[in-house]
């Protein structure tokens, strides 16, 4: 299995101020990997890096097999990017920058940029300073989406989408997936990343601080369960990776609510079977309590 | 930003009378504005104040050097008032009796205009221009009223003509010139910058984005200019009249240094009030980045040549381009009318002076060297505002999705590279052309075309030494880019203007690439200087294509 991307050790400075801080990213070969994290973390310097726009200050940088800084113009024919604040001229056509755009990196399939213009209901005959930021993002959208390419790198691509356009561009992702295209897609919208992603790398203050598949995260994570039980369960206390919140009466009988690990789930089942249980509920976590786990504790500095 | 408003008009309802705090609300925030404003255009305006007066001292000192004393004031004003392309271009001398009279009829109605065009760039950019940008939405958020930036936006220009105006009057007292004239002289061009301004907060409203202001506002400029020329020059005096219909022409009628008539200030300041007063009706009816002017749709796919970086950048640069070359076809054409005057009517004085500004060569020669000289100086400023435009592109974040694809950062720059660089060649070689067919029309001699078209391209050197300088600053030194590549251009301009005229050492006006720059025709052409400038020029270009591919683009 290649990497697709492969990032180990990245720094990046802005004068005083430290951007990137020993950054790891491993991207592998026909997945959807989630780049995620707070507004300042790094997400978007990280894919300017990766786009040879900035010079890595140290670490090594592989794209596609290849120097991102060295090898710009031959890794940019490979992929697309949709910043995450895009800046379009003016006076030319959204239909003017797609077209150009796309012979810029080596040609657009004619028939993918129609159905693409229909499917996010976008008018290519508007100069693009009458576009919405929604449609200026849409114009990208369409460029990337409707060009052949191996890797797509996509910065916060659905901020100014409405949620049907959001379904659309899922629908987009998917079909893009089983073609075998590569995407890492920056986001801080975590329903997007659940709903898309076959693995996930958290960043924050310019480090990754967690990869994995949402899976694997999860086993990192506790599941919250309540209980209603006949009679108050015996031996919870001195169960290993079970946290109790409380025992409390509830109605006739008794209810509990714990947070348990993944591996603690099977114990914590007998012993509730063991005291008879009425009604159990157990949530997930969501990738919002991995964010709070991982951002709770220290406040979140911003930089520009 | 109803919210805002609304509290704070509610809030201003409780003390004062309905309509007093309806406005408050309107025109809430203004002054933060303003101080925002000057905060910008800290650098911008100072410098253009002192080109303006820079400009009418030096026009002044040089007049003053040239023609000393009464009879030839006479000779001057009479021979530009018998002819028409001079009356066209600079509007007649109304009296011979002073030096002041006489001294500044080539800066009246020019500088006039050129103020109106500061007025007119300075209210669209802080109007129109802000909204194009989505920051007056940002600050339409909080509390500012739906009129303060307009408000704001002419409080800083009005009052940045009032004082180039001033500045310029004090200037002129200080080369000895009258003050009562001094002054009618430097508010005239106060008001007709006050009058554009006014324009240019109409069209604002009216175009839907900055650069259909600008337009606008410019031809209305235009036209005034060719309205107070066309009065001008009329045989017989029967179009007179017209002029009272250009506020370009109103500065000339306030007749400084000839019997001030005041009253007409008055004039240019009512029209001045009446457009300000349309200009907030229509903010106060119109949608936040709407204008009054619909955009028409566009093509739905690209033209075959917009399908590199070469005609992304042609697309851009296209509309200045072609109107620099329109400016510069009508001063060619002018050209020959003009010099065939000049050989009539300069004393043997005036002719050794001239002799010694401009070269070896005939009086003829050495008016036109003069003139290319100022048409070297033009072509540096078009160079430099295309070559900015690549600086320009990477601000505004245009740069990126283009280099996201295959386009190289060298190919990128060299596409604005060639339209500052090709564009100048292009420019005086139109100039070359109708400069080399109109004297040779009035000279009736075939030869004027060949030197004319030798005397532009010699040009070219110096301004690719600027061309040079600004991609290098915009590579080495992004932030100071601009300020680098302007402050060079006003520097050569005025150490070429003032120079000779303070007396300054060789050294420092040899700073200059156009000090080097072989006076044609007046001179004989010389291969070193257009080849060492040539040199360094490439070279500059050089260390900014390769510095621009090293560092992080913003």
């Amino acid at each position: 299995m290649s990497a697709a991307i492969d990032v180990t050790g990245l720094v990046k400075n802005f004068g005083a101020t430290r951007a990137l801080d020993g950054l790891d990213l491993q991207v592998t070969t026909g997945e959807v990997h989630g780049f995620l994290g707070p507004n300042g973390a790094g997400k978007t310097t990280t894919l300017r890096v990766l786009l040879g726009l900035l010079r890595a200050d140290a670490g090594t940088v592989r794209l596609l097999g290849g120097d991102p800084w060295a090898d710009t113009s031959a890794l940019h024919r490979r992929l697309a990017y949709v910043p995450g604040d895009v800046a379009l001229w003016p006076t030319l056509t959204g239909g003017e920058v797609l077209d150009l755009l796309g012979r810029l990196r080596g040609g657009l399939d004619p028939a993918r940029r129609a159905a693409l213009l229909e499917r996010f209901e976008l008018d290519p005959t508007k100069k693009t300073r009458a576009y919405s930021k929604g449609n200026r993002q849409k114009v990208a959208l369409v460029g990337a989406l409707a060009s052949n390419v191996e890797l797509l790198l996509l910065d916060e691509p659905t901020s100014g989408l409405d949620p049907l356009m959001e379904a659309a561009f899922r629908t987009e992702v998917e079909a893009l997936r089983a073609r075998g295209v590569t995407v890492l897609l920056s986001s801080h919208i975590l329903a997007e990343a659940e709903a898309l992603c076959d693995r996930v790398s958290i960043i924050r203050r310019g480090r990754v601080v967690e990869t994995g598949t949402l899976v694997q995260l999860r086993h990192l994570t506790r599941t919250s369960v309540t209980a209603d039980v006949a009679a108050v369960p015996a031996g919870l206390d001195a169960l290993p990776g079970v946290q109790v919140v409380g025992i409390e009466p509830h109605g006739d009988g008794i209810r509990v609510r714990c947070e348990v690990d993944g591996e603690a789930f099977d114990a914590l089942l007998r012993i509730l079977a063991g005291a008879g249980v009425r009604a159990l509920t157990s949530a997930p976590p969501t990738l919002e309590e991995l964010f709070l786990r991982h951002y709770v504790d220290e406040p979140v500095t911003v930089t520009p | 930003m109803t919210t805002a408003v609304t509290r704070q008009a509610a809030t201003a309802r409780g003390a004062a009378p309905r309509t007093s705090a309806g406005r408050r609300g309107r025109f809430a925030g203004t002054g933060a504005l303003v101080r925002l404003a000057l905060r910008r255009d800290r650098v911008l305006v100072p410098v253009w104040i002192a080109v303006f007066v820079a400009t009418a001292v030096g026009q002044a000192a040089s007049v003053a050097s040239l023609y000393p004393d009464a009879p030839s004031w006479h000779q001057l004003a009479e021979s530009v008032n018998t002819n028409p392309s001079l009356l066209a271009l600079y509007g007649r001398v109304l009296s011979d009796a002073t030096l002041g009279g006489v001294a500044l009829f080539k800066v009246g109605a020019f500088g006039a205009v050129f103020v109106g065009l500061l007025s007119i760039i300075l209210v669209v950019r802080h109007t129109r221009a802000e909204e194009d940008t989505g920051r007056t939405e940002l600050l339409g958020s909080t509390v500012v009223g739906r009129s303060a930036p307009l408000a704001a936006a002419l409080i800083v220009v009005l009052g940045t003509d009032l004082v180039l105006g001033l500045l310029t009057a004090g200037g002129l007292v200080a080369t000895g010139l009258d003050a009562a004239g001094s002054l009618a002289f430097g508010l005239g061009w106060a008001m007709t910058g006050m009058v554009f301004a006014g324009v240019a907060a109409v069209a604002a409203q009216v175009a839907s984005v900055a650069r259909g202001a600008t337009g606008l506002a410019g031809v209305a400029l235009a036209v005034a200019y060719v309205l107070r020329g066309a009065a001008d020059s009329s045989a017989d005096g029967s179009l007179t009249w017209v002029s009272w219909l250009s506020p370009v022409g109103w500065s000339q009628q306030v007749r400084p240094f000839a019997g001030e008539r005041w009253w007409v200030l008055g004039l240019g300041l009512a029209l001045t009030v009446v457009l300000a007063v349309a200009a907030f009706r229509l903010v106060e009816r119109r949608d936040l980045g709407a204008g009054l002017l619909p955009d028409r749709p566009g093509a739905a796919t690209a033209g075959r040549w917009l399908s590199d970086e070469v005609g992304l950048a042609w697309r851009l640069h296209r509309g200045t381009t072609l109107t620099w070359a329109l400016a510069f076809a009508a001063l060619g054409s002018i050209v020959g009318g003009l010099v065939a005057n000049v050989a009539g009517f300069i004393d043997d004085a005036t002719l050794a002076i001239l002799e010694k500004l401009g070269g070896t060569g005939t009086l003829v020669d050495a008016y036109l060297a003069t003139e290319w000289a100022f048409i070297g100086i033009f072509t540096a400023v078009f160079a430099v505002q295309a070559m900015l435009r690549l600086r320009g592109e990477e601000t505004s974040g245009h740069g990126e999705p283009l280099l996201a694809t295959a386009l190289t950062r060298t190919r990128w720059a060299a596409s604005h590279l060639l339209m500052s660089a090709g564009g100048a060649a292009a420019l005086l070689a139109i100039g070359g052309l109708t400069a080399g067919l109109s004297c040779a029309r009035a000279f009736d001699d075939p030869t004027m075309l060949g030197r004319m078209l030798q005397a532009a391209a010699v040009q070219l050197p110096a301004v690719l030494v600027l061309v040079g300088l600004t991609l290098a600053a915009t590579a080495l030194a992004p932030r100071w880019a601009s300020a680098i590549s302007w402050g060079a251009v006003v520097a050569f301009l005025l150490l070429g203007e003032l120079g000779p005229l303070l007396r300054l050492p060789q050294w420092a006006m040899d700073l200059s690439p156009f000090a080097h720059t072989p006076r044609l025709p007046a001179a004989d052409f010389s291969w070193p200087p257009v080849l060492w400038l040539t040199a360094v020029g490439l070279g500059l270009i050089g260390v900014g294509l390769v510095g621009f591919r090293r560092r992080d683009l913003d």
